[in-house]
């Protein structure tokens, strides 16, 4: 028996604010009706998972972002992760395609290829995909103010390989209020953004119907500074202000309810990370039941993307990385993701090398196939402290989603800065925890490696060529389309943007013509003006 | 001016995002410490270019420019500050550089005239120490 007293312990705090006992028993947990609360695997209100038998139907999808360069390289890139047992595509653009900047425009400068592929036209599209079989992979486009455009470029290339939009799966990012939140690529105000985002919504719900018009990130948002309790609630904001836009225009819930996807955050404390997917997968069924009256019990099921978790690996000793990863990865299948892509050991600091891609991939897969974690559903229910903490992050989730209501929901609180403003100053602690060493991390402010090559890393050798080779790529492009139909596909969109029509067919009339992703940005831009970030540092 | 009034003022800092890079949480970090070191702070929002930094530079007449990047394009973005404050006559400017920089581009960001470069994890307390001791108030 242990002499320790309780009160000799140290303090444990979860970064969401809860307590944790040195143990937890029956008492924790004898308020809990487990008929009601935790229930079964595939049935409201879907706690330990939104499939009866989850993994031992069907492992997890893995999905490791992916692109550089230019289509042609990016093609290579994804045919090679395809042979190595990779089971969906997770496309990266680079920073002007993603902000809707052709190659040849000035603020591309140094840009093109950098971060993801180029895309200018449906040209480049077309390359990324040729030969890759759309009607049997799902595609994961990473690209939001400007995801109609790659949408409608994605349907014209699947209508050339043959396969019709019924048959396409896959996601566009799309998830406009978290750039304003973290990873800065909005282009438009918000109103007109999320007009888009319904528009995609409107459309996909009638000819799309296995596509995800859009994927409501927390990860981003944590990654930026937010507390996991926060990441949750602040993505159910998110997604209930899209939820309560498209409604207005006549759409039923269950229309497209079962379509809206997540992208969740892994680093972090284990149990806190389980207990947050447990509580939000409750949470959400109850939200989209109770608050929005849905009927079909698809469309209440928390369907996600899980793991990434870059906010936690570091730029020091980055093989840790590689172990960092794997926990992530079973914190992931602990949780009953759908999805799951990992942060490579490498990508602190530069695009994955093809050996941190493959390392990445096989965690996924030694996980599936060697220690058991699909044999069986939510294995941790049932568990005194998993049952208790999951309860204390539904409190917490809720607690956060009042605050913001408060503020007069989501928009609101966007367009004031107020969540900017709460997020980037809780990085601010976070990193002075960091420095103080109060929040320990391994290699970084505990034991840390004296060793010069323990800081030392392979860098993805940037090309300069292959900007120059996709401005002539674009160029060629130009010269060998019609021009006058162009004009005329460009102007009709912008009429139709200046009313309330749908601008999906008028993006795919532009798209198919090779209107360029620049040319059909800028015609948004004239109708709907720009974002203004609002600067907000009072604390 | 008086001798008070000269003592009273504040270090004055531009805390920059140039191109298109939307990873902010750095910079913003950046932007809390120096405030509760007692700086006054501009914080340009993102997608700025080199032309535009330089003018809230030179507008708001600031002692330091830091610039934050994290896209990889570090080298070529603060080449090409470095060349525009020196055809404005903005050298007496301190420019500090941080972001996901490489240990091995340090010395060429010195180079073009960078005064200080602080990586990914670098010591915040460091880097005020750093503004303070050659920014004399």
């Amino acid at each position: 028996m242990s002499n320790s007293k309780p009160e000799e312990l140290k303090e444990v705090i979860l970064e969401s604010g809860i307590k944790v006992k040195p143990v937890y028993g029956p008492e924790d947990i004898k308020n809990i009706d487990f008929e009601k609360e935790v229930g079964q695997p595939g049935e409201y209100p879907f706690t330990r998972g939104i499939h009866p038998q989850m993994y031992r139907k069907r492992p997890w999808t893995m999905r490791q972002y992916s692109g550089f360069a230019g289509a042609k390289e990016t093609n290579q890139r994804f045919k090679w992760l395809l042979e190595q047992g990779q089971t969906a595509l997770n496309v990266a653009f680079d920073l002007p395609t993603q902000l809707g900047l052709d190659s040849d425009d000035p603020r591309a400068e140094g840009e093109v290829g950098r971060v993801g592929m180029a895309i200018d036209s449906l040209k480049d599209l077309e390359d990324a995909f040729e030969d890759i079989p759309i009607d049997k992979i799902s595609t994961s486009l990473t690209i939001n103010p400007v995801a109609s455009v790659m949408l409608a470029m994605y349907l014209v290339v699947a209508e050339k390989h043959g396969v019709p939009w019924e048959q396409i799966r896959g996601t566009t990012q799309n998830d406009i209020l978290k750039e304003y939140v973290g990873r800065g690529t909005w282009i438009f105000p918000v109103e007109p953004s999320i007009r888009l985002i319904a528009d995609m919504v409107e459309f996909c719900s009638k000819n799309v119907p296995k596509f995800n018009p859009f994927s409501v990130c927390g990860y981003h948002i944590r990654e930026s500074g937010a507390t996991p309790a926060q990441e949750m609630a602040y993505a159910f904001e998110i997604a209930i202000s899209y939820i309560e836009h498209i409604l207005k225009r006549g759409l039923k819930i269950d229309d497209f309810a079962g379509r809206i996807a997540f992208n969740f955050d892994i680093h972090g404390n284990l149990w806190e990370q389980v207990a947050k997917f447990r509580a939000g997968r409750r949470l959400w069924a109850k939200i989209i039941k109770e608050r929005f009256g849905a009927k079909n019990p698809r469309s209440m099921t928390l369907r996600m993307i899980a793991g990434g978790g870059g906010g936690g690996l570091t730029i020091e000793e980055p093989e840790n990385n590689i172990v960092r990863g794997a926990y992530y990865a079973l914190i992931s299948a602990l949780s009953g993701t759908q999805t799951m892509a990992l942060c490579s050991y490498d990508e602190a600091y530069t695009i994955p090398s093809k050996k941190a891609a493959k390392i990445s991939l096989r965690t996924m897969q030694i996980l599936a196939d060697e220690m058991g974690l699909c044999d069986t559903v939510d294995p941790l229910a049932g568990s005194y402290y998993i049952e208790w903490l999951t309860n204390e992050m539904e409190k917490k989730i809720v607690e956060w989603m009042e605050k913001v209501e408060e503020k007069g929901g989501m928009i609101k609180a966007v367009e004031s800065g107020y969540i900017q403003e709460d997020v980037s100053y809780q990085a601010y602690l976070y990193e002075k925890g960091i420095q103080s060493g109060e929040i320990i991390k391994i290699g970084v402010n505990k034991y840390v490696s004296k060793e010069e090559e323990d800081r030392q890393v392979e860098f993805h050798p940037f090309n300069l060529d292959a900007a120059e080779n996709q401005k002539k790529r674009l160029k060629e492009v130009k010269a060998s389309r019609d021009q006058k139909s162009v004009s005329q596909a460009l102007a009709e969109l912008k009429q139709a943007a200046q009313t309330n029509e749908n601008v999906m067919p008028y993006i795919l009339k532009a798209v198919k013509c090779y209107a360029t992703l620049g040319e059909i940005t800028d015609i948004f831009k004239q109708v709907f003006g720009e974002f203004k970030e609002p600067a907000a540092f009072h604390k | 001016m008086n001798a008070n009034e000269h003592l009273s003022k504040k270090v004055k800092v531009l805390i920059a995002k140039p191109g298109l890079d939307g990873h902010d949480r750095g910079a913003k970090v950046i932007v809390h410490t120096l405030k509760d070191a007692g700086m006054e702070v501009i914080y340009s929002g993102l997608h700025n270019t080199i032309d535009e930094i330089v003018d809230t530079a030179l507008k708001e007449n600031v002692d330091v420019i830091g610039m934050s990047i994290y896209s990889g394009a570090h080298l070529s973005l603060s080449q090409k500050l470095m060349a525009l404050l020196k055809e404005k006559g903005l050298t007496d400017k301190l420019v500090l550089v941080g972001g996901n920089i490489p240990q091995q581009d340090i010395e060429a960001l010195k180079d073009y005239g960078v005064n200080g470069v602080f990586p990914t994890g670098a010591n915040l307390n460091e880097i005020v120490t750093f503004i303070n001791e050659r920014i004399k108030k």
